[in-house]
C-alpha cells in the first residue's frame, strides 16, 4: 500500500513530473494547485492574477494526463499575510527577505501540509530540485538548479512529511521526461522572479506599499553624497541605481553597505567595505545530521558557497567564513552544508 | 444524454444541408429544425414562433438581458435577483459597467426567494425607467423555486418585460411559458439530457430585443448564426422526453431527496439545510456543514466515489463563497462550508446509502482540517 500524497502542482514542468513520478511509483496521488494571489473584482471573483489562471489550467491539464484527481486550494489569505506582508515588513525593517523560502516555510510545508495531514494525506510532494533521503536534505545533482537552499529552513518535522522526487535528475532530464510523458508543460519557460510581483519591479512594488520618503545617502564618514526616495528600495551589495552625482574620491564604484530604516539612511562605500567574514544569525534550525566535515555555508539563493566554521552561543549562531563574502544582507538565510548535505540554517542578522 | 436525444441527433449527423439554404438538402434540414421548434413549443406551452434557438443558456440570458435593455432605452433600470446564475448576473453587471444601466439586485429572503412586495416596491420607485426584470425560475444552488407568475404579473402591471432563466426548472418542475406570464424564458439542452451547446430563448411575439450577435438573422432577426440542426433535433427530443417524464421523475426525486435530507440530518445533527424546506427543485439538497470547508469535504467525498458540488468555481478553479448564500444572509464561513447534492434520473437509494456511509467520517476529518 502506497502513501497518500498531495502533489503541489504549480503548472510548471517540475511539479508535473514530480507528481507523475510518485503516481507511477504506486502512491495514491492527488494534485493540488495553490491559488496564492487574491485579485478581488467588484462583482465577480472570476480572474485571479495569481500564479495565473493559465498556470492553474496547465496544472489541471497535467493532472489529467497523469490521471490523478486535481483541486485548487485557495491559500491567498495565508500567502498575503505570511509571505507578501512579511516581505514588505522585512524591507521596511531594512532587511532583504527571500519570499520563496518563506513560502516553503509558511505555506507549502505549513498551511498546506497541516491541512493535508488533517485530511488524511501522509506527505506533500513538490517539484523542487533537491534530494531528500530518509529525511536528510541534500543538493540536487543539477548544481545550477539546486533548490536545497530555499528548503533549508524546513524543520525535521516538516521534512519528514515532504517528498522531492526530482533530486536525482537534471532540469534537462526533467524536461525530456515531461515530453516523453506527454505533459504539454515540457517546454514552458522557467519562472525566476518573485511570483507576486508580476512586472518584476520590486522597487515599484515596495514604493507602492511603503510610500516614498526622501532620505540621505551617506558615505562611511557620514558625509551626505546623495539622496534616495526610500531606504526600502535598496539591498546590501547593490551598485546600480544609486544615482549619486559625485564620484567617490578614488573613482571606484560605490555599493550599498547598510540600510538604516529608522533614520531612512543608506550608507555606501567601496566594494572592499562590503567584505565580511563573521556572520551573526538568529533562529537556527537544525534539520540534518550532525556533520562537521567539509562545512560550507550558502548566503543567498544560487549564491556562492563559502567554507566555514560555526559556533552556537547564547546570542545565536556565529559563522566564520574562510574567505570574505560580499553583499551579505540581513534577513537572508544562511544554510549550512556538510558536503552536499544540509545540516541546518539560520537567519542572517548582521555581518562584519 | 437521453437515448431519445442521442438517436434524434445521430440521425441528423448523417445528413448534410444548411437549414437556411433553398435547395432540397436545405429544405430537409429546415424541416427538422421547424419540427423541433414545434416540439419544444408544444412541450413548454409556447408558440413555435416564440422559440429562438441559441448556443445554450448563457447566450439566451445575454440576449434577453442585454437585448431587452437596449431595446427599451432610454430606460436605464435593470432589476435582477441577487441569486441569479452568473450567466444572467454578469450581463447585467456589464450593462452597468459599460452601457449606463442602473442595475438593482433584488434582495431575497432567508430561503432565497424574491418576495413579490420586494419587486413591487423596487419597480414603484421609478416604474417609467425600468427597462426589464429578470428573476430565475428556480435557483441552481439552493433549489428554491421563485413565484415567477406573480413576479411577471407585477412587472406587467407597469408594462415592463419579464425574463426568467428556467434552465434548472425544465424537466424538474411543470413549466409553461404562456402560463408563467414571462416574456422571455431561457432553457438549455444539457440540463435535461440533451446535447451541450444548444438551448433556446422563448420570446413572446412582438418583443424584439436588440441582437447581441449580428449576421444572417436566422432566428427572427434577433439571433444570427447557422443553426446546428443535429443538436437542435437532440435538444427537442430531450425537451419532449423530459417534460413528458417530469411528473414521474419529480415524484421519484422528491422522495429520494427527502430521504437524503432526513438521513444527512441524522448523520450530521448540526447540518443546516439551505433553501426553501419544501418548495424547491426535486433533485436538490443543499447543506452547510458548520466548521467544514466545502472544498475539503468535496475532495474527501470525491475520493470515496460521492460526487457533489460547492457553490461555484472561478475560472482558476478557486471555490468562492456563494453569492447566493451571502444574499440569503449566510456569513462567509457558512457559505464556504456548503455543499450541494444533486439527484438526477440515474440516482438511486444506493447512492444515498453510499453517501450516508462515508459522510460522517468525511465531515469529522474536514472539521479537523478546519477553516483555513
Amino acid at each position: 500500500m502506497g502513501l497518500r500524497v498531495l502533489a503541489a502542482m504549480s503548472g510548471g514542468v517540475d511539479s508535473a513530473v514530480a507528481a507523475a513520478r510518485i503516481a507511477e511509483a504506486g502512491h495514491d496521488v492527488t494534485g493540488v494547485h495553490l491559488a496564492l494571489s487574491a485579485n478581488p473584482q467588484s462583482h465577480r471573483t472570476g480572474a485571479r492574477g495569481c500564479c495565473t489562471i493559465e498556470d492553474s489550467r496547465d496544472a489541471r491539464r497535467a493532472a489529467d494526463v497523469i490521471g490523478i484527481p486535481f483541486y485548487v486550494w485557495d491559500m491567498a489569505e495565508r500567502f498575503q499575510r505570511d509571505v507578501v506582508e512579511d516581505f514588505v515588513a522585512e524591507y521596511a525593517a531594512g532587511r532583504t527577505p527571500n519570499p520563496c523560502l518563506r513560502c516553503n516555510e509558511k505555506i507549502k510545508f505549513a498551511a498546506v501540509l497541516d491541512r493535508a495531514l488533517a485530511l488524511g494525506f501522509d506527505a506533500v510532494a513538490t517539484g523542487h530540485h533537491a534530494k531528500l533521503v530518509d529525511g536528510v536534505l541534500s543538493r540536487s545533482v543539477d548544481q545550477g538548479k539546486d533548490q536545497s537552499y530555499v528548503l533549508g529552513v524546513l524543520t525535521r518535522e516538516q521534512l519528514s512529511h515532504a517528498i522531492f522526487p526530482l533530486g536525482d535528475s537534471t532540469k534537462a532530464e526533467v524536461r525530456e521526461e515531461a515530453a516523453r510523458r506527454g505533459l504539454t508543460v515540457a517546454d514552458k519557460p522557467d519562472s525566476h522572479d518573485i511570483c507576486f510581483i508580476a512586472d518584476g519591479d520590486t522597487r515599484g512594488f515596495l514604493a507602492g506599499r511603503l510610500g516614498a520618503a526622501e532620505g540621505p545617502i551617506v558615505d562611511q564618514s557620514g558625509e551626505v553624497v546623495g539622496s534616495h526616495q526610500g531606504a526600502h528600495g535598496f539591498t546590501v551589495g547593490q551598485r546600480k541605481g544609486l544615482r549619486i552625482d559625485r564620484p567617490a574620491p578614488d573613482g571606484r564604484p560605490r555599493y550599498v553597505l547598510s540600510i538604516e530604516p529608522v533614520s531612512n539612511t543608506v550608507t555606501v562605500g567601496p566594494r572592499s567595505a562590503l567584505e565580511v567574514t563573521t556572520i551573526t544569525c538568529g533562529r537556527p534550525v537544525w534539520n540534518g545530521p550532525d556533520g562537521r566535515d567539509d562545512l560550507t555555508v550558502q548566503l543567498r539563493a544560487h549564491g556562492e558557497v563559502y567554507p566555514c566554521r560555526f559556533e552556537e552561543g547564547a546570542e545565536g549562531l556565529t559563522i566564520e567564513l574562510a574567505r570574505p563574502a560580499t553583499g551579505v544582507a540581513a534577513g537572508q538565510a544562511a544554510v549550512l552544508y556538510s558536503g552536499a548535505t544540509v545540516i541546518g540554517s539560520a537567519t542572517i542578522m548582521s555581518a562584519a | 444524454m437521453l437515448p431519445e436525444a442521442i438517436e434524434a441527433m445521430t440521425e441528423q449527423l448523417k445528413r448534410v444541408g444548411n437549414a437556411s439554404s433553398l435547395h432540397a438538402a436545405g429544405r430537409r434540414v429546415r424541416r427538422v429544425v421547424e419540427e423541433s421548434r414545434e416540439t419544444i413549443a408544444q412541450a413548454l406551452g409556447a408558440r413555435p414562433s416564440e422559440v429562438v434557438f441559441t448556443s445554450g443558456g448563457t447566450e439566451a440570458d445575454n440576449l434577453a438581458i442585454k437585448g431587452l435593455y437596449w431595446a427599451r432605452r432610454p430606460r436605464r433600470r435593470v432589476l435582477i435577483s441577487s441569486v441569479e446564475h452568473h450567466a444572467a448576473l454578469d450581463p447585467a453587471h456589464w450593462l452597468a459597467d459599460s452601457q449606463g444601466a442602473e442595475v438593482e439586485l433584488l434582495p431575497v429572503d432567508e430561503h432565497g426567494r424574491v418576495r413579490p412586495e420586494t419587486l413591487r416596491a423596487a419597480i414603484e420607485r421609478d416604474p417609467g425607467d425600468v427597462a426589464m426584470v429578470s428573476v430565475m425560475w428556480a435557483n441552481n444552488e439552493v433549489g428554491t423555486v421563485q413565484p415567477v407568475n406573480v413576479l411577471a404579473a407585477i412587472a406587467h402591471d407597469h408594462g415592463i418585460p419579464f425574463h426568467t432563466d428556467a434552465v434548472q426548472a425544465v424537466g424538474q418542475l411543470p413549466v409553461s411559458f404562456s402560463g408563467s406570464g414571462a416574456d422571455a424564458l431561457t432553457l438549455t439542452g444539457h440540463k435535461i439530457g440533451g446535447p451541450m451547446g444548444v438551448g433556446a430563448l422563448l420570446l413572446a411575439r412582438g418583443l424584439t430585443p436588440v441582437s447581441v450577435q449580428h449576421g444572417g438573422g436566422q432566428e427572427r432577426d434577433v439571433r444570427s448564426g447557422t443553426l446546428d440542426a443535429p443538436a437542435i433535433a437532440g435538444f427537442a427530443a430531450a425537451v419532449s422526453t423530459a417534460v413528458r417524464e417530469q411528473e414521474r421523475l419529480g415524484r421519484h426525486l422528491s422522495e429520494l431527496r427527502d430521504e437524503l435530507i432526513r438521513r444527512v440530518r441524522e448523520a450530521v445533527p448540526d447540518v443546516v439545510l439551505n433553501g426553501d424546506p419544501g418548495d424547491r427543485l426535486p433533485g436538490n439538497a443543499h447543506f452547510s456543514f458548520p466548521g467544514c470547508e466545502g472544498d475539503a469535504l468535496l475532495m474527501l467525498l470525491d475520493a470515496k466515489g460521492v460526487e457533489c458540488s460547492t457553490g461555484s468555481a472561478c475560472s482558476a478553479g478557486v471555490a468562492q463563497p456563494s453569492h447566493v448564500l451571502l444574499a440569503m444572509g449566510a456569513d462567509a464561513a457558512a457559505a464556504r462550508g456548503s455543499l450541494r447534492f444533486t439527484l438526477g434520473h440515474t440516482s438511486t437509494r444506493d447512492d444515498v446509502d453510499r453517501l450516508i456511509e462515508v459522510l460522517p467520517a468525511a465531515v469529522e476529518r474536514a472539521r479537523r482540517a478546519g477553516l483555513g
